[in-house]
């Protein structure tokens, strides 16, 4: 370990202040009394809070934003736990391909992705709307899930599911007494932040929701109006706030009960 | 028959390893790969009239591509974008988690989480901040004015590529700062020392020792803020003005209102190849540079 260095502490914070102080300024300017937002505040209300509780679109939007980021989070943390015990456990040919496959959508230009499944939805003649919308945030949020699973999952003794199995249990009666509850913190936190990167998504539902906008196309189409944004500040500050509890839950769960040196990111990156 | 199977599914890793993967290798092949395969056949139609299109097999939209010096230009604006959010994002990420990885010795952990959180609110909102803080009317604007620093507001500020640049730097910031802190994590602090005490000077040390062992997470980085930054959509749309547009926003326009599909597929295709050729580029280099070190 080095010892101290003033000049790259005082570099690290002034990178804190860099990533942090634009999110906040939506908070700010949420409670400040006029249209604009600039400087200095003129006044503190909160008459931009009830004035988005107000609007019924908004109510609408939310709840299809609810809907979609519950199914996606739901299907794509299944679908990765399974990848994930594939990799984690086994050794196979092909592996890596399969490994590259599944990780692309979280790699390409997400146009790209949306672009795609744009195509073939009008030309197989089916109707926008949160259907392919969902169908999207799976592909887009199973890549995700499966690095937070496969971090859980590494390193797991799978000799305690070999036993079980010896000691005459079922397949499923294994993965329900000795799996799952030592997978659990790692899929609580899987469908958490798939959830979270669902209700923030915005590209594919931008090109595939058609007329049912979810939360973020809401506030898409508020933002081009001036005199709409402060109720939109409101709005964005809630989300900022719901965003940040549910990941720090997630960040906790995650390691819960994992050793200090494997309580890194859940992600694992590139090796 | 069904004993012999099932005596076989038991003894076969493969077989077991692939019956898990099938529901997210389906779901790859049915919402991606097809989807692509149809974007790319699209590429090679005609669109005849606004709602019809001509379905015999033609190369023209490509030529049309290159020959529209917009796109052409769009598609060079992109990728010049995106090399320069990529070269400032790891330029300004790298000293944050050196510092992490060799000077913090407690809770290292909660320096993480904090430095990925803002990450995680919505990226529409990360974007649409910028907006309140380099607007006409915005944060910096309003507080120079008002400090009687200016009398006119900043106009480049705002709707510009400086503007796009900004603020995907900000927004992509994680997708470098986790890659680099976990091979700067890695490396054997005993080495750096060991070097140290062999008469290397501290610039020496970081160029010999530590920056070629961090030379995966820098590769990692790159590769994953290179490729969805060619593509962003929101940042150019919310921000960019026309001096800031990009190659993604013809996109959508093809999709939209141009209407005009089978190139919007085509000029997705050649999004698509560009960024599998710096890939390749990236990858193959790394390669290069890894056998030379070692």
């Amino acid at each position: 370990m080095e010892q101290k260095n003033n000049t790259l502490l005082i570099y690290t914070l002034l990178y804190f202040a860099f990533l942090y102080i634009p999110v906040l300024f939506l908070p700010i300017f949420s409670f400040n009394d006029a249209n604009y937002m600039s400087f200095p505040l003129s006044g503190f209300t909160t008459e931009h809070y009830e004035e988005m509780w107000a609007k019924t679109n908004l109510h609408k939007a939310l709840w299809a934003s609810i809907k979609v980021g519950v199914v996606a989070s739901v299907v794509s943390t299944t679908i990765a736990l399974f990848a994930a015990k594939a990799f984690a456990r086994y050794k196979f040919r092909g592996q890596n391909i399969s490994y590259g496959a599944i990780m692309i959508p979280f790699l390409i230009p997400e146009i790209i992705l949306a672009v795609a499944i744009l195509v073939i939805w009008l030309s197989l003649g089916f109707k926008l709307g949160l259907v392919p919308v969902t169908l999207g945030h799976i592909l887009f949020c199973t890549p995700f899930a499966m690095l937070i699973l496969i971090a859980r999952i590494e390193g797991f003794d799978f000799s305690l599911e070999e036993a079980s199995r010896d000691l005459g249990e079922n397949a499923w009666g294994t993965f329900y007494r000795v799996s799952l509850p030592l997978y659990l913190p790692g899929i609580i936190a899987s469908l958490l932040l798939s959830f979270i990167i669902s209700f923030d998504e915005f590209v594919l539902a931008f090109f595939l929701t058609g007329s049912d906008a979810t939360l973020p196309m809401y506030m898409w189409a508020q933002m081009r109006f001036i005199q709409k944004l402060p109720h939109v500040l409101a709005l964005g500050a809630v989300i900022i706030v719901f965003t940040t509890f549910i990941v720090l839950l997630a960040f906790w769960l995650r390691n819960l009960g994992q050793g200090k040196e494997k309580a890194e990111f859940g992600i694992k990156i590139h090796e | 028959m069904l004993q012999v199977w099932k005596s076989f599914y038991a003894r076969s890793d493969p077989a077991k390893a692939y019956s898990l993967l099938s529901p997210a290798l389906i779901l790859v092949t049915l919402a991606m790969l097809i989807p692509l395969g149809l974007m790319l056949s699209f590429s090679f139609f005609t669109q005849v009239s606004f709602t019809e299109i001509d379905y015999s097999f033609t190369v023209q939209r490509y030529i049309d591509f290159f020959q529209k010096n917009l796109l052409v230009s769009l598609l060079i604006k992109s990728v010049k974008i995106s090399f320069i959010v990529t070269f400032v994002t790891l330029l300004t990420a790298y000293p944050v988690c050196y510092y992490i990885a060799f000077y913090v010795k407690k809770n290292k952990m909660l320096w993480l989480v904090l430095l990925t959180l803002p990450f995680w609110t919505s990226y529409l909102l990360r974007v649409f901040s910028w907006k309140i803080i380099l607007g006409t009317k915005g944060v910096i604007n309003s507080s120079l004015i008002n400090a009687g620093l200016l009398s006119e507001p900043l106009t480049f500020l705002m709707y510009s590529e400086t503007a796009v640049i900004i603020t995907l730097t900000h927004a992509w910031a994680a997708f470098a700062l986790l890659p680099l802190y976990v091979s700067l994590d890695k490396i054997d602090f005993s080495l750096i020392e060991a070097a140290r005490d062999l008469g290397l000077s501290r610039l020496e040390t970081f160029w010999k020792i530590t920056l070629p062992l961090s030379l995966p997470g820098i590769i990692g980085a790159i590769l994953i803020i290179f490729i969805p930054t060619v593509g962003d959509y929101v940042t150019p749309a919310l921000l960019g003005g026309t001096d800031g547009r990009m190659l993604s926003n013809m996109i959508q326009a093809y999709f939209g209102k141009v209407n005009n599909l089978p190139l919007g597929a085509a000029s997705a295709t050649i999004m698509l190849i560009t960024v599998a050729i710096v890939t390749m580029i990236v990858s193959y280099t790394t390669k290069k540079l890894t056998q030379r070190i070692s």
